[in-house]
């Protein structure tokens, strides 16, 4: 069935002017003429000489492996061991390039068989039956060991499941491995684990970003369906961003954090991954809710995200009509690349062309946002990381006396950016330095609450990049931390207004053997999930001509 | 949850003089580390330099002059208590808390900091810490919250302790009580500056050698409030009586055992000297250590009068800020760590717990369950008339109270009530180390006994037999009289026969009366008694032998 919608590129290429918004608000930098140069600029070679757009003919939207998995075990077409060995296989094929498991189980087809007996008992099926998903190393599994990407957690195995975990076995699924990580979560690329560089499936050379690399580039890859990440300042919604697959940051307090090794208590997250908007709703599904292990979880109803999502079919020609969208103004500005805001200028061109109200929002305290998120993160990690001293489990230092047991065992066992993070926030919460920094991050965190707020009460969502650039190069910013810092700046606002957010990717720039990847990110109200959710569908579906499956995965 | 061990950690620093006496007399952890407690060293004071003379005028000081005022100086003392709460779990886990447990067997990976865990506050920790609150007629932070309190230490497992900083539950209030008759009586009001909640760290266990120790966590994770006073203590008495009067709060109140020796109440003592007129503070001493009141007590006289001799001596910079603990042995006190600035704590809201917020209807509920405090109770003992020691006496323990005030309230007279409870039942339950609620008298025979001697149905003599009886047996006063046949006996005719015939049995002792030695009428009335088996009225008794003997001859 032709689709109603057509291709906002290809709209773009045949009137050679972006957008057509209505000229008044103008959402997009004022400047008209570098705006046009800004898009032919990233339009030049059009259609992109990308395998994904080349195929523009036979491309389709991406469909929900879950659902597929679920329907092949009811049907008895497939055994959930098949499916298994399937993943495994394709798993240990591309791990040596990919490195995005620090933890593989040895379990999980033995699980698939248990899977498989019980599909043949007739049983009722839990939503994640036989669905292989990785989680990242930093969230506890009682069977596997979880380090946190840190050496200084080596060797160290919980005694309990975190409870998303506790929530995905019920569900039925079966945990493949514990995924790569920055140490404890502090990173954007993935560089920074204690113990192995994962690699971006569109292009080995490239970073998966992080800190959930691991996650995403084993979705991305298809090395699993679906994974858990964290996210304490965009740590899923920049790797979901370069590595092309969908990444959904719930509100602060919708899944429990049970479990989930503390970077930034009052930012932490646990966040979902997946290949397509539908698989990624499953999943946040069952591991949502209130849990009484965590005080600061949200009573707050959860809705089966799943169902309320249709397929194309059922689309009418402007499925999100009277939807109001708000494009951030600051997130479109400076230190952006050409590329990237092509990319989300067409997607919002494309949700216009759904019959959504797309308009441009300023959050004048946007740019406050980034160094009260590194002051308030960091304050919070060097108090959360204290309990690793090295007297009771992870690595201990050879000492004779107490000094040197604390000393060594923290100065050997973390890695250099975790110590850094440590020391600014033990600055930070000096006696002295308290109000000027502690405190005055958290008047901003309250402005950046209440802009996000008044900008919510006037729009359904709000828009930006997921991240200012695509997938770098390996080794790019490791010498320029603040770089590295400075790419945070889409996300961080959201973890600090707690706000829900979902990553669905939109486009690609060139670069790579394929072109690379660029994500949308969608900011919704608090507890909102379930409208970004099916607006993410609505626009994943309808965004014809680009498939996100990395050249990796075609050569496996 | 079966494989958790323990390390063995080497500190070597925990002792930094192992061969010091105080590493095997004192218990206590007289140690904090280099690199632990920021800015604080530890330095256990070498005892031989100092002079045994200088400890004796010390001691002898100390006995001489309770009334430091006499030498011109005040002290100027403060106390920090910590109350363990009587909870069935600990603060923020499930985990029981139970004392004397073997080392940790009553931990979760909560309490145990691991990776991942988050606390979750047990209600009963605010209930209680509102009720304590308003028993110390302290005003209420209807909105507070939890911070973390960070320094690295083995016994903390997180590296930080759950505690309140800067908005704590409960503000601004005080105490009344009555200090001891025996030590001169008086009413005395000290301000409470406020209370917080927080949750208690492990303990380390320190090999004999001294080599290395073990952490246990059992305490780790149970709650506390700390009581902070104004300084507004001037004696050891003053201090041991404010502590004394804390415990029978919380112990009215149910929310501790108050129990010093297992260290359920841990008074901290902040002592200044200063001459009498001088409005500026004198340097603060710490003591720690003292495991009752009366160890308090001499624990901060001496410190007073060590601090008053080095004022008198001119050497008031010798008194340094330190901590100093309280050597029962030797009773005197000792440096334990000598302070080097603030330490800083680097406190900050803890972002894992929700603020605590109390409504109106919750306090008020609570307000309306508190349970007469001991002030309210030794104020409404004052107007029976009772007094002073008898009130203290029956106030100090809350189900020796109720005990009283159910007797009087079965009609037994209040000053009859009271000898009785204060002198033979003290007296028994002390012999037998028992509790006013493990005897089997009950306060309604109590007031039967009391009433039956009142009306002269049975002699006092006979009441207190029949009283043991009740406290050790049961029964009713009633039915023991019966069974045993004990009614007095009130008739004359038959006292008066009873009377006669011992006159009649004893002509010679008749003849000594009547020429002279009157004092033999003890002896008649000792016969007539033992006739009558102990149940003649012994007024009547008196009245009429008296008659009888002056009658003849
Ligand atoms: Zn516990």
């Amino acid at each position: 069935m032709p689709s109603p919608i057509q291709n906002p590129r290809l709209l773009l290429s045949h009137r050679c002017l972006p957008l057509h918004f209505p000229p008044n608000p103008f959402p997009f930098p004022p400047n008209p003429c570098r705006l046009v140069h800004r898009s032919a600029a990233a339009l030049s070679p059009q259609p992109a000489p990308t395998p994904a757009s080349q195929n523009l003919a036979i491309a389709a939207p991406p469909s929900s492996e879950i659902l597929s998995i679920r329907e092949s075990l009811l049907s008895r077409r497939r055994t959930a061991a098949e499916i298994a060995a399937e993943y495994l296989d394709r798993l240990r094929r591309t791990e040596p390039q990919l490195r995005s498991f620090l933890h593989v189980s040895q379990t999980a087809m033995r699980e698939a068989g248990e899977v498989d007996r019980l599909v043949e008992s007739g049983a009722e099926l839990g939503p994640l039956t036989g669905v292989l998903v990785a989680v990242k190393d930093n969230i506890c599994t009682a069977d596997m060991p979880s380090t946190g990407g840190s050496r200084i957690l080596g060797s160290y195995r919980p005694a309990f499941d975190a409870t998303a975990v506790r929530r995905l076995r019920e569900a039925g699924a079966i945990i493949v491995g514990k995924t790569n990580l920055d140490e404890f979560g502090m990173g954007s690329t993935t560089e920074g684990s204690g113990f192995q560089v994962t690699t971006n499936p569109w292009d080995v050379s490239r970073v998966p970003g992080g800190s959930s690399g691991g996650s995403a580039a084993a979705v991305s890859a298809r090395q699993c369906v679906v994974s858990l990440g964290s996210d304490t300042g965009g740590s899923v919604r920049q790797p979901a961003s370069f590595c092309g697959v969908v990444g959904m940051k719930p509100t602060y307090g919708r899944v429990s954090r049970f479990g989930l090794m503390a970077y930034a208590s009052s930012l932490d997250v646990i966040g979902c991954f997946g290949s397509s908007v539908v698989d990624t709703a499953i999943l946040l599904s069952a591991i949502s809710g209130h849990d009484r292990l965590d005080a600061t979880s949200s009573k707050h109803e959860v809705s089966d995200y799943a169902p309320q999502l249709v397929s194309l079919d059922h689309l009418e020609s402007k499925p999100l009509k009277g939807l109001r969208v708000g494009v951030i103004r600051e997130t479109t500005g400076e230190g952006v690349d050409v590329g990237v805001m092509s990319s989300v200028q067409a997607a919002a061109s494309h949700l216009e062309q759904l019959g959504s109200i797309v308009t441009e929002v300023s959050l004048p305290s946007f740019s406050l946002g980034l160094p009260a998120y590194y002051i308030l993160a960091s304050s919070e990690a060097s108090s959360n990381l204290s309990r690793y001293d090295g007297v009771r489990y992870g690595y201990q230092a050879a000492a004779d006396e107490l000094s040197s047991l604390y000393g060594d065992s923290r100065a050997n066992g973390f890695g250099p950016e975790v110590k850094m993070r440590i020391l600014m926030g033990t600055y930070a919460l000096s006696a002295g330095y308290y109000d000027a920094y502690y405190k005055r991050a958290q008047q901003v965190r309250t402005l950046v609450r209440k802009s996000f707020k008044d900008a919510l009460d006037k729009n359904d969502i709000l828009i930006s990049p997921a991240a200012p650039s695509a997938a770098y190069k390996i080794g790019e910013k490791t010498n320029d931390p603040l770089a590295m810092y400075a790419g945070d700046i889409m996300t961080v606002n959201v973890n600090l207004a707690g706000l829900p957010a979902l990553v669905v990717p939109c486009g690609f720039v060139e670069g790579g053997p394929a072109g690379l990847p660029v994500g949308l990110q969608m900011i919704g109200a608090a507890f909102h999930e379930e409208k970004l959710l099916r607006v993410g569908h609505i626009f994943e579906q309808t965004l014809q001509n680009y498939r996100f499956n990395p050249p990796l995965l075609a050569e496996s | 949850m079966a494989l958790i061990y323990f390390r063995c950690i080497r500190m070597n620093r925990l002792f930094p003089h192992p061969s010091s006496p105080f590493t095997k007399k004192s218990s206590v952890l007289f140690c904090t580390l280099q690199a632990s407690h920021a800015q604080v060293t530890t330095q256990v004071e070498n005892l031989q330099n100092q002079s045994k003379q200088k400890e004796k005028l010390i001691q002898t000081a100390t006995k001489k002059t309770l009334e430091h005022h006499k030498h011109g100086y005040e002290a100027i003392i403060g106390i920090e208590t910590h109350v363990q709460l009587y909870t069935l779990t600990k603060a923020f886990c499930s985990c029981p808390y139970l004392y004397g447990s073997r080392p940790n067997t009553t931990i979760c990976p909560i309490c145990m900091g691991l990776p991942g865990t988050l606390p979750v506050l047990n209600s009963k920790v605010v209930e209680f810490a509102v009720k304590l609150g308003l028993a110390l007629n302290c005003e209420l932070s209807m909105n507070s919250k939890f911070d973390r309190k960070q320094y690295f230490y083995p016994d903390l497992p997180k590296g930080y302790q759950i505690s309140q900083f800067d908005v704590p539950i409960a503000t601004k209030g005080f105490i009344d009580l009555d200090l001891p008759v025996e030590f001169g009586g008086g009413h005395r009001r000290f301000g409470i500056t406020r209370i917080h909640m927080e949750e208690d760290a492990g303990k380390l266990l320190h090999s004999e050698a001294g080599s290395y120790s073990q952490v246990d966590l059992n305490r780790a994770g149970v709650p506390l409030l700390e009581i902070v006073s104004e300084p507004d203590m001037r004696s050891g008495l003053e201090a041991a009586e404010y502590a004394a009067e804390l415990q029978r709060l919380v112990r009215y109140l149910g929310v501790s055992n108050g129990n010093m020796q297992e260290g359920s109440l841990r008074c901290d003592v902040n002592i200044s000297v200063r001459p009498i007129g001088q409005s500026q503070f004198g340097t603060k001493v710490e003591i720690k250590n003292m495991n009752s009141f009366s160890a308090m007590n001499r624990a901060i006289d001496y410190e007073i009068s060590r601090q008053v001799l080095l004022h008198s001596e001119g050497q008031n910079d010798q008194i340094v800020q330190e901590t100093r603990l309280w050597d029962e042995a030797a009773q005197k006190t000792f440096t334990m760590r000598k302070k080097e600035g603030l330490a800083d704590y680097r406190y900050f809201p803890e972002p894992d717990l929700p603020e605590v917020v109390l409504t109106k209807g919750f306090v008020d509920e609570i307000r309306q369950s508190l349970p007469e405090l001991p002030e309210a109770k030794r104020r409404r003992y004052e107007k029976m008339g009772l007094s002073m020691q008898d009130v203290l006496f029956l106030a100090n323990d809350n189900s020796v109270a109720d005990f009283f005030d159910a007797a009087v309230e079965n009609g037994a007279e209040e000053k009859l009530a009271a000898n009785w409870i204060m002198g033979d039942i003290a007296a028994y339950l002390k012999n037998e180390r028992l509790t006013i609620d493990e005897i089997k008298l009950t306060p309604k025979e109590l007031s039967e006994l009391i009433a039956f001697i009142k009306n002269g149905t049975i002699s006092g003599k006979i009441g207190k037999e029949i009283l043991f009886e009740l406290i050790s047996k049961g029964g009713t006063v009633k039915s023991l009289i019966e069974e045993k046949d004990l009614v007095q006996i009130v008739d004359p005719a038959t006292i008066e026969a009873l009377v006669d015939k011992v006159l009649a049995a004893n002509p010679k002792q008749l003849q000594q009366y009547r020429g002279g030695k009157t004092k033999l009428q003890g002896f008649f009335a000792g016969q007539v008694m033992k006739e009558s088996k102990g149940k003649a009225n012994p007024m009547l008794l008196n009245k009429i032998l008296t008659e009888k003997l002056n009658a003849g001859g």
